[in-house]
Order: C-alpha cells, then structure tokens, then sequence
C-alpha cells in the first residue's frame, strides 16, 4: 500500500482551492454501498498472514493437529451411514452409501464451519477494530480461505475412500465434470462469506443471533440433500429445495465425482443467481457497519 | 512546509443509548409493550431525560491543519476529544459530518501489539502485526533484523510469545511499530507502558521520526514529554480546540491553569464509607469562606480562606491528630497543619458523632498560582489513617492576584510562598 490512491469525490460544502494531492480522504460514511475493492487488494498480505495464523494457531493448539480435519468428517459420515442408511434404508441414487453421505458432509462442513465463522467478525474481532484500520472484509475473507486448506485435506480424505470403493466394488463414473470442483469452492466460499457478513452486520446490534446461527446452520444441513438424494424429493416441493444455493452445490459435487444425482442446469443457474444476490446483500449490510461499528462496543 | 493534515468541520456524535449489545428479545419486548400502551419495561430509568441528551458530540467543528515535520502534541482533561480526534484519524471510526484530508502514509498507535497471537513465535507476531499496521511483506523482510535489534529479544525470537515477560512483549510490540516508516505517526499514551529505560528510548525513536521530517501526533498527559517533544500544541476543551500554537509552554500552562480552576475545591465522601477507620470517618473537606460557603476560584490573595472538615468520629482519643498537607503545583510540601497544633485547652472539642473542623489560611501567606490540599490524620505516636501522599481526599485551591498592597509588588515573585512581612 505504497500509494493509497485518492477517493475522488467531489465536496460539496468545501470549496477546492488547493490542488494538492491528498492521498486519502476521510469522511462519514456515504452511500449503500461504500467498499474500496481496490484497498482490500492492497491489503492482500494481511489476508495471507490471517490465514496463516489460523492454521499455525490451530495446528499448535491441538494434540491430534490437522488430524482432526479428517477425524470430524470421518465419524460424521460414519454416523449417517449407520443411522441414514442402514437404520432409515434413505436410498443413495444407487451410490456406495459411504462414499454418498461422505461427499455431502465434506462440502457441508466447508460451508457450515465458513458461515458460523464469518457470523463472528465483529463480535470476536472487537477489540482489533477498535485499535487499527483495514479494510474489515479482511477478516472474513481470510476465515474463507484459511477454511479452504483444511477442505483440501477433507477431499483428499474422499478421494481417497473414492479410489478404494473404485478398486473394490468397480462401476463408479467420475466425470469430466469433477474439473469444475474448483468452481462449485468458490461459490460456496461466497454463498457462506455472503450469509456470515450479512449475519455478522446484524449481530453488531443483536448479540442474540449468535445463538441462532449455529443452530440455524444445522437445520439448514436438514433442508440440503446431505443425507438423502434430490430424486427423494416429490417435485411438487422441489422448488423450495432450490431456493437452497446449497442444494444444487451439492448435488453438482455429487453428480461430477458419483455420476449420481437429479441437478439440472437450470438448477445450477437459480443457485449461482442467488449467491450472488447474497454476497451484494452480505456486502451491503457489511459496508454499512464496519465504519461506525467500534462506537456501538 | 506543506500542510500533511487538514481537517475540516469534523464533527463526531455518539449515541448514548446504543453503548453496548442490544437484544433482539428486549427490542420485541419493548416494541410489544409500546403496541400495547403500556410503559416499557426495558427503558432506563429517567428515560425523559436521557432521550433529550442521547446523543453527545464528542467532536465540534475542529478545524486544525497539520504541517509536515511537526510533533503536535494533544492535551486536554478526559472526555475533552483527544481520544476520538485520534481514532478518527487512524480510520477506527467513521466522522459524522466534516471530513479529514491526509497526505501521505498514516501509522497508528493506539496500542502496540494489535493482533499478537500467543501461540505464534516472535518472527510469526512481526509479521502478523506488521501487516495489520498496513506494511507489506516485502517492507517488513527488509526492515526485519532492525526490528529484532531494536527490540532486543533476538535470542527468543522464535519462541511464541505466551513465554515472553510482558516486557519483552512490549519491547517486540513497539519495535514493530518503530519501524513502520509512516509519514504521519500517531501515538496515543503508549509512552505509558515499559521501564524509563525503554520509555527513554521510544521517546529517541519518535524524535528520531520527526527530525526525519516525518510528522508525528501525540496525546499524552505527560506534560514533561509534551514540553520536550513536541513543537506545537493543542489544548482540546470539550471536544473542541481551545488552543492551537507553537507555543507549547503557554498551551501546557494555560491547560494546567484552567485544569486547576476546573477542578474540585470540595471532596465529598461518594457512599460515606471510603478512607473509614475505627476511629473516624471522613465526609467532606472543602474550601470555603467562615461559614463554609463556596467561593470562586481563583481566590484573590487578599481574602482569608477557610479550610473546613466533615466527619464521623465514632471513639473519641486523646492522641487523634487531623489536619491538611499543602503541596505547590510542583508537588513540594508546603507544611502540615494539625487542629491539634495549639496549647491543649485551646483545641477544638470533639464528641463521638457528626463533627466540623475548620481552619483559616490566612491572606498573603501563599504565592499565586495551584495548591494542593490533602486530608491527613492519625493517632499521634502510633499509626496513620490518612498518611500524606497516599490517595488520601484531595481538594485543589488556586491564588490569583492581589499579591500586597504595594505599587511595587503586582506580579508573581519567585518562591513557594508571598507573604507580605511587617517592617519597622
């Protein structure tokens, strides 16, 4: 941030005399939408040393390290292939029922453990915020990426169980489609730094729904075909299941690596549609906060 | 020199009522019981008043231009602004009207070590806190062998900091931001943590900074570092500039001045338990005239002032000694008076209960300028209940003027005390 280029604005109450070159200019907020997307890229090495101490403070904290990335989803998936699939018989689409609920809980513990993180921003970075200045996107953009190093040893995990129900029961069709895996992390990244921001900004005024969101995520794992396919679903509440960004995620994530599922495009298309209206409200909400945050703790 | 900093109209207003989390369950309590017509059981008790002041401006109008290569230092009382002139300048807030032009890199330092991780070694926290006070990581390389000299713990420096003393903490916080090269640095009270040794070497480093020709900002109420450091001064007064000037001597003495007047006269006891002890209880210590009403500060030199005393005594003793110590604005003892100080049949009487005590300081005895009164007592041979210079109630007395009689003596003279002799 050798040169933080000037916000040219024109003031309305003072008249411009000088022609010197002011290098930032502070003033109340003004707007809706009030994000400097370039200063947050100046800002790039703060995300990466964020994203750092995440991992190493993790990694240090804990007897078991990164062996608890796949400890969780492990038994996690264990659980479900007990009580879901053996219990409850739910059908697969015809897919190893471990390898079925192991790629739904990989990419929903992705997303669940984002957006509860990101809800936190204000509340648990308070004192930071009151102390120095950046961009405050910083924070949950540094939880997004730093929880994807952490999904990375996740699916190598289901990879791994992947190739072996492979060599041992043979007919499972990995499509060209598993390239766009990249695609469908980017997007769940957003959808879940968009519903966290938007959660965080309204925290600033109601601590209370700190307590909603861990639930409220855990209910929304219920509504997203985690334990059971889409093809489940009678078509007549199909639609509500769309309006669920997360269900054709899913279903995709299946569908590429299972060659299993019910997702069409146009599916796909309504759950990029609604991510992006997320993250423009999450952003939203989010600039109006983080100026004036400080003056409410 | 050109200007680095230039606020303009800068207001700020902070909203009383919204200090503090909200909930969403008392905000639908509230909304239910107004939809009812009945009170709100959530609203602060005298609501009516609090709703005609929930709003206070913390910032009026300041306007005030920053020239490259000054050291301006910032003083005024708590609550007159400093603190929020300054986190609107580092960006931690947002102003509410008005605005703020900056040339150049701003650096921070409302607290070293923002963002210290314990877990993370000494190397790690450099960079993390470096990069959070806006360098990038290249600056940061290339600055890092100054930073851990400076600080002086190379030895641990990847070892994490959770085993650090706070004093290497410290030392390897404030290294960090030595060595951020803004050109503006701004520093508030962080002269306050360390030993003088290291207090002696940020000072070196901050006027190392200015004579770079970088600027530098400083609120402090260390009026001898102020004096030192700084180049210019502003006096801030509820929340708006009272003074401005390369002056810094005059803003500093005119601060002490009005500091001094301001401050309290009279010492009442806040829940009428403080400073008890088996003997007595102290209630109130004020200065007033005869009969113990108030009288405007600064008192002229020519009136008699009258030192009076409020307290429970609960036992009576023989040996109970109360009285005043009186300081100069320097903090030099003046002497101690004890009502006990005459022969003993002319000590005032006391009996078990609510008693008065009063004494007169007589007029053109003390110099103009600040004093300082405690309250002091004890049992004479044995103990301290109010021992001098231990916290004990304070009240502030400050002489202004009408020095004698004389056309030859009007101004100040030299010396903790004036008194006018008798001549023959």
């Amino acid at each position: 941030m050798e040169s933080q280029t000037a916000i040219s604005q024109i003031v309305p109450q003072v008249p411009v005399t000088d022609d010197e070159q002011w290098t930032t200019i502070i003033r109340p907020r003004n707007g809706w939408f009030d994000i400097d997307l370039g200063e947050l890229w100046r800002y790039r090495d703060l995300i990466r040393l964020f994203v750092r101490r995440d991992f190493v403070a993790q990694y240090k904290q804990t007897i078991l390290g990164p062996l608890w990335f796949v400890i969780q989803p492990l038994f996690t998936t264990l659980v479900f292939t007990i009580i879901f699939g053996r219990v409850a018989k739910i059908p697969t689409d015809g897919a190893p029922a471990f390898l079925f609920f192991l790629a739904g809980t990989v990419c929903w513990s992705y997303f669940s453990l984002c957006l509860t993180q990101t809800a936190d921003t204000f509340v648990t970075n308070a004192h930071i915020f009151g102390k120095v200045y950046f961009p405050r996107l910083v924070i949950p953009i540094s939880i997004v990426i730093s929880n994807l190093l952490k999904w990375l040893i996740q699916f190598g995990l289901f990879l791994g169980f992947l190739f072996y129900f492979m060599l041992k029961s043979g007919p499972i069709t990995v499509s060209a489609w598993a390239l766009v895996t990249p695609l469908l992390l980017i997007q769940m990244g957003l959808l879940s730094l968009g519903c966290g921001i938007l959660v965080s900004s309204m925290t600033t005024r109601y601590q209370d729904l700190r307590h909603v969101v861990a639930f409220g995520a855990q209910l929304w794992m219920y509504a997203t075909p985690i334990v059971y396919p889409l093809s489940q679903i009678p078509e007549g509440y199909r639609l509500w299941f769309l309006l669920n960004p997360m269900t054709a995620i899913v279903e995709s994530f299946r569908y590429a690596f299972l060659g299993t599922s019910a997702v069409t495009l146009n599916y796909v298309l309504i759950s990029v549609g609604i991510t992006a209206l997320l993250v423009f409200l999450g952003i939203v909400s989010f600039s109006r906060v983080e100026k004036t945050f400080v003056d409410t703790v | 020199m050109s200007t680095v900093i230039k606020i303009e109209n800068l207001w700020k207003e902070y909203r009383l009522g919204v200090i503090g989390y909200r909930s969403l369950h008392r905000d639908l309590q509230s909304r239910w019981a107004r939809l009812r017509g009945r009170p709100d059981p959530n609203a602060p008790l005298g609501a009516e008043i609090s709703r005609e002041s929930g709003k206070i401006w913390a910032l009026k109008d300041i306007n005030l231009e920053v020239k490259e290569g000054e050291i301006l230092g910032i003083i005024g009382r708590n609550g007159a602004g400093k603190s929020t002139l300054l986190k609107v300048l580092s960006r931690v807030t947002a102003p509410t009207r008005g605005q703020i032009k900056i040339k150049g890199r701003i650096a921070s330092l409302l607290e070293v070590g923002t963002g210290f991780h314990p877990e993370l070694t000494g190397r790690e926290n450099v960079f993390l806190n470096g990069a959070i006070m806006g360098m990038t990581i290249p600056e940061i390389k290339a600055k890092f062998d100054e930073i851990v000299d400076f600080s002086g713990v190379e030895q641990f420096i990847d070892t994490p900091v959770k085993r650090y003393s706070s004093g290497m903490y410290v030392r390897l916080a404030f290294a960090v931001a030595a060595h951020l090269e803004p050109e503006i640095l701004i520093v508030d009270e962080v002269l306050a943590v360390g030993d003088a040794e290291f207090q002696k070497k940020c000072l070196g480093k901050m006027d190392q900074v200015a004579k770079g020709g970088r600027t530098v900002l400083l609120v402090s109420h260390n009026m001898s570092a102020i004096e030192t450091l700084c180049n210019k001064a502003v006096l801030m007064n509820n929340g708006a500039v009272a003074l401005h000037s390369s002056d810094v001597r005059g803003v500093v003495a005119n601060y002490r001045k009005n500091d001094t007047i301001t401050a309290l006269s009279k010492w009442v006891n806040p829940d009428g338990r403080l400073y008890s002890n088996q003997w007595f209880t102290p209630l109130a210590f004020y200065i007033g005239d005869a009969a113990g009403r108030d009288i405007t500060m600064p008192v002229a030199n020519d009136t008699d002032v009258w030192i009076h005393f409020e307290f429970t005594l609960h036992k009576t003793n023989e040996a109970l000694s109360l009285g005043y110590a009186i300081y100069s604005e320097e903090g030099s003892m003046l002497y101690w008076s004890y009502y006990t100080d005459g022969a003993e049949d002319l000590w005032p009487k006391l009996e078990p209960g609510f008693c008065r005590l009063k004494s007169r300081l007589p007029s053109r005895l003390l110099n103009e300028g600040a004093y300082k009164l405690e309250f002091i007592g004890g049992i004479h041979f044995a103990e301290w209940l109010l021992a001098p210079e231990t916290g004990v109630p304070i009240i502030n007395l400050s002489v202004q003027g009408c020095l004698s009689d004389s056309p030859y003596w009007v101004m100040k003279r030299p010396g903790l005390i004036a008194p006018v002799m008798d001549w023959f």
